[in-house]
């Protein structure tokens, strides 16, 4: 009996992992993500099925926040040590336009939707780069603190610019992107002319000008895990950071915090390969990816972080926290109710401007 | 002595003459020295001066452009940029072969991002370009200027062809130049408009800073130093303990120890207002300033001005003090001119490695500093890392390196070099 049970043991794992583990690809891979929760829950959701069903060795590197540079350097050292690369869209069209990352073809080489819609169609505009495969949307977006905002809290995100009804310190990214459209927002420009806006030096002024309003008030960040920290201290009354880590804040340490969505900032975050993989590790990469954002896979990480699915045929498959229980689809970015005032983090026109309005945006700050 | 002189060279035992003799005998030794720091010589060479010279040689290296669009920029070189007329048909032919080429190995957009540092909007002009000029036939005699003025309006635009114009040959100056805020214009080199310059005012800042820092090090760590020189050997171990506990402590730790202090929210706040010192609403503001930077990194370096200090005092001898005293030397005489003098080396020691450390710290300012505590370290790092242009991170590190040195060299001519000691 108990032989018979080994024999069928390793026979199922023999068919499991017999393909898979084919001498064309490499068994082990190393994937570069942010850490934190972040990667934990990418770790329960596709790694630890992944490996389970080929044998695979994943390592893992928190380096995504540096990815950029690095890959620069590995490229120019001809010695690229990571598979699979976690990055955000903007870094990712940056690595595609410097040849660093790998082209993919979403209908040949990741999954199409169960209903057999194609992944381009399925992933949609999402699919803001040739190298990029989407995996989450998330927002950088406000909390503010429930207790020192009296009886009228903010509904607005120009309540960020009002210290009259709202006095205290607030904490902003320390750069240009997302401040500036705020901004502009709330100094009256039209939500739809704000680029056209922001790409004039006049209109660079006008939003530093903005913000110098409040300059004396902000305290800037530049890890995401700064406002969270300080909404917890009391040290200041509204900060923005993207949404899963207000998330935290609120459902799991419980803090008198509550979540501002308006004029939340949507962007992306997903996948690269690397230029100049190994046939054997480039084989891997690509059955990784094929397998890691598939419908099932993108709709099982939302269980462990409230960010949302890229594909939209994951969305109706969001179900519950692992551990808390809690429904995820109203924490969502994407959920309609909160989705009521958005902007899409504009890629082209950051491309373009970032290097000049980073350049006075960082002169304003140091002045 | 005499004879010598009358004879000619004089000679070693073998009749070679023996200066002759003196030099090889050296020679060997010198060889033989060599051969044993070879293996560390040889290391430093490959992990240190290599990587490093490399690295600031990207401060004027430029060859990215005329690598990509190569017949471009022959064409270009005969183009008068003042006229503000656009340049030949010629041109635009010579352009549309090299970025067919470029496009294959994918170098176009590459050179459009090293562009955009000059100038915005390069990066998508290249970027959008090639996705139709891919499709071009060569071969068909249509006019190129117009396909690509069809293509994007940047084309038609002088001001995009005399940066590619400008930043054509392969090495520029033009990195140093943006790290002293300046540019190259119409009429040569000129100062940047107000509103992005930067660079000069974090230099200055990064100095100053380090100063302060340096002589906050010496103050606080002189006292304690003496007594870990003076005391008895038991409370003085016990005291070098609580030096070294913080040496080992993590550098994370402890700024972010200082951070849960000083905040508004923070320790000393808390208890300050609990004594009644300070109202509740007017708490002070001791952090994401530059009295935070100064505060965390004055801690963060201290044992480094301490334990140099501290070897040298070790070696003053007691008795100094005592005969200076027994001749009548007030304690404060006696201290100035006969104690504090020989402590020089050690301060002198402690100053250039808090000095040297600060200059170049990254991390604590980038914590602790907020706007007005950075330091020109983190406007490296985010080029390094965030921007991606290296070649202006070159130049900053390059400046930087150049300011150490040459403060090295006058510390020198004051001080002496010979006059530090790390003990003994």
């Amino acid at each position: 009996m108990k032989l018979k049970n080994t024999v069928l043991a390793v026979s199922a794992i023999a068919l499991v992992a017999g393909p898979a583990l084919s001498a064309d690809m490499a068994d082990e891979m190393t994937i570069v993500s942010w850490g934190g929760a972040y990667s934990n829950s990418q770790n329960k959701a596709y790694h630890e099925p992944y490996a389970a069903n080929t044998g695979v060795t994943v390592v893992n590197d928190e380096s995504s926040a540096e990815a950029v540079a690095k890959l620069r350097a590995m490229n120019e050292a001809g010695n690229i040590t990571w598979d699979v690369v976690d990055v955000v869209a903007a870094d990712a069209i940056r690595l595609c336009d410097e040849g660093l990352a790998l082209e993919i073809d979403p209908d040949t080489q990741l999954a199409p939707a169960p209903d057999g819609t194609s992944a381009s169609e399925d992933f949609g505009d999402l699919l803001v780069s040739d190298c990029f495969i989407p995996q989450i949307v998330y927002s950088t977006t406000f909390g503010y603190r429930t207790d020192l905002v009296g009886d009228t809290p903010p509904t607005s995100v120009c309540a960020v610019f009002d210290t009259e009804a709202y006095p205290g310190k607030r904490s902003l990214e320390k750069r240009a992107l997302n401040n500036m459209e705020w901004a502009l927002l709330c100094d009256g420009v039209a939500k739809d002319e704000i680029y056209d806006v922001l790409a004039t030096p006049e209109g660079q002024e006008q939003a530093l000008a903005k913000l110098g309003t409040i300059k004396d008030d902000v305290v800037w960040w530049s890890a995401g895990a700064d406002t969270p920290q300080l909404l917890a201290d009391g040290e200041i009354v509204m900060g923005s950071t993207y949404n899963g880590r207000l998330f935290s804040v609120i459902e799991e340490q419980k803090q008198p915090v509550a979540m501002l969505w308006d004029a939340q900032v949507f962007d992306l975050d997903g996948w690269i390969i690397p230029a100049g993989l190994s046939p054997e590790r480039e084989a891997r990469a690509l059955d990784y990816i094929m397998f890691a954002t598939d419908t099932q896979r993108l709709a099982d990480q939302a269980k462990y972080i409230s960010y949302g699915p890229a594909r939209a045929s994951s969305a109706p498959l969001v179900g519950q926290h692992a551990e808390l229980g809690i429904d995820m689809a109203p924490h969502m970015p994407t959920d309609p109710n909160n989705a009521q005032n958005t902007f899409l983090n504009n890629y082209e026109f950051w491309a373009d401007y970032r290097d000049d309005i980073e350049a006075k945006f960082q002169s304003w700050l140091a002045n | 002595m005499s004879d010598a002189t009358d004879t000619g060279p004089v000679l070693a035992a073998d009749g070679t003459p023996l200066k002759k003799s003196l030099s090889r005998a050296l020679r060997l030794q010198k060889t033989r020295a060599l051969m044993l720091i070879a293996p560390l010589l040889f290391f430093v060479l490959l992990t240190f001066v290599i990587p490093i010279g490399d690295m600031l040689l990207r401060s004027v290296k430029n060859q990215v452009v005329s690598e990509t669009i190569p017949l471009t920029v022959v064409e270009l070189a005969s183009w008068d940029s003042t006229t503000g007329e656009l340049p030949s048909e010629a041109v635009y032919n010579a352009l549309a072969r090299d970025l067919q080429i470029a496009i294959e190995n994918k170098t176009h957009t590459r050179l459009g991002s090293r562009l955009n540092y000059e100038k915005s909007g390069m990066s998508s002009l290249f970027r959008r370009s090639g996705r139709q000029v891919k499709r071009w036939d060569l071969d068909d005699g249509e006019p190129f200027k117009e396909r690509f003025l069809d293509v994007h309006d940047g084309w038609g635009d002088v001001d995009n062809w005399k940066v590619i114009q400008t930043y054509s040959p392969p090495y520029t100056s033009g990195y140093f130049l943006n790290a002293v805020d300046r540019e190259i214009g119409n009429d040569g080199v000129e100062v940047r408009p107000e509103n992005e310059q930067i660079y000069v005012k974090l230099f200055k800042r990064t100095l100053f800073m380090s100063i302060v820092i340096t002589v906050s090090c010496i103050m606080l760590g002189y006292p304690v130093a003496w007594l870990l020189a003076n005391l008895p050997a038991r409370r003085a171990n016990i005291l070098m303990i609580l030096v070294l506990l913080p040496f080992w402590t993590s550098l994370l730790v402890r700024t972010s120890a200082w951070k849960v202090m000083l905040q508004q929210q923070g320790v000393i706040n808390d208890v300050l207002v609990w004594l009644g010192l300070v109202a509740d609403e007017n708490r002070l503001i001791m952090i994401n300033n530059q009295f935070g930077t100064i505060v965390a990194m004055t801690h963060i370096l201290l044992p480094f001005m301490i334990l140099p200090m501290y070897s040298v005092m070790q070696t003053i001898p007691e008795t100094y003090l005592r005969a200076a005293k027994s001749m009548g030397a007030t304690n404060w005489t006696a201290f100035w001119r006969v104690y504090f003098p020989q402590s020089v080396p050690g301060i002198g020691a402690g100053s250039i490695l808090v000095f040297i450390l600060s200059i170049g710290y990254y991390i604590t300012p980038e914590i602790v500093g907020g706007t007005t505590g950075t330091f020109i370290s983190n406007r490296i790092a985010f080029h390094i890392s965030s921007s991606l242009n290296w070649g202006l991170a070159a130049a900053l590190g390059t400046i930087l390196l150049a300011v150490v040195m040459i403060l090295y060299w006058a510390y020198d001519k004051i001080v002496g070099i010979d006059n530090v000691k790390l003990g003994g």
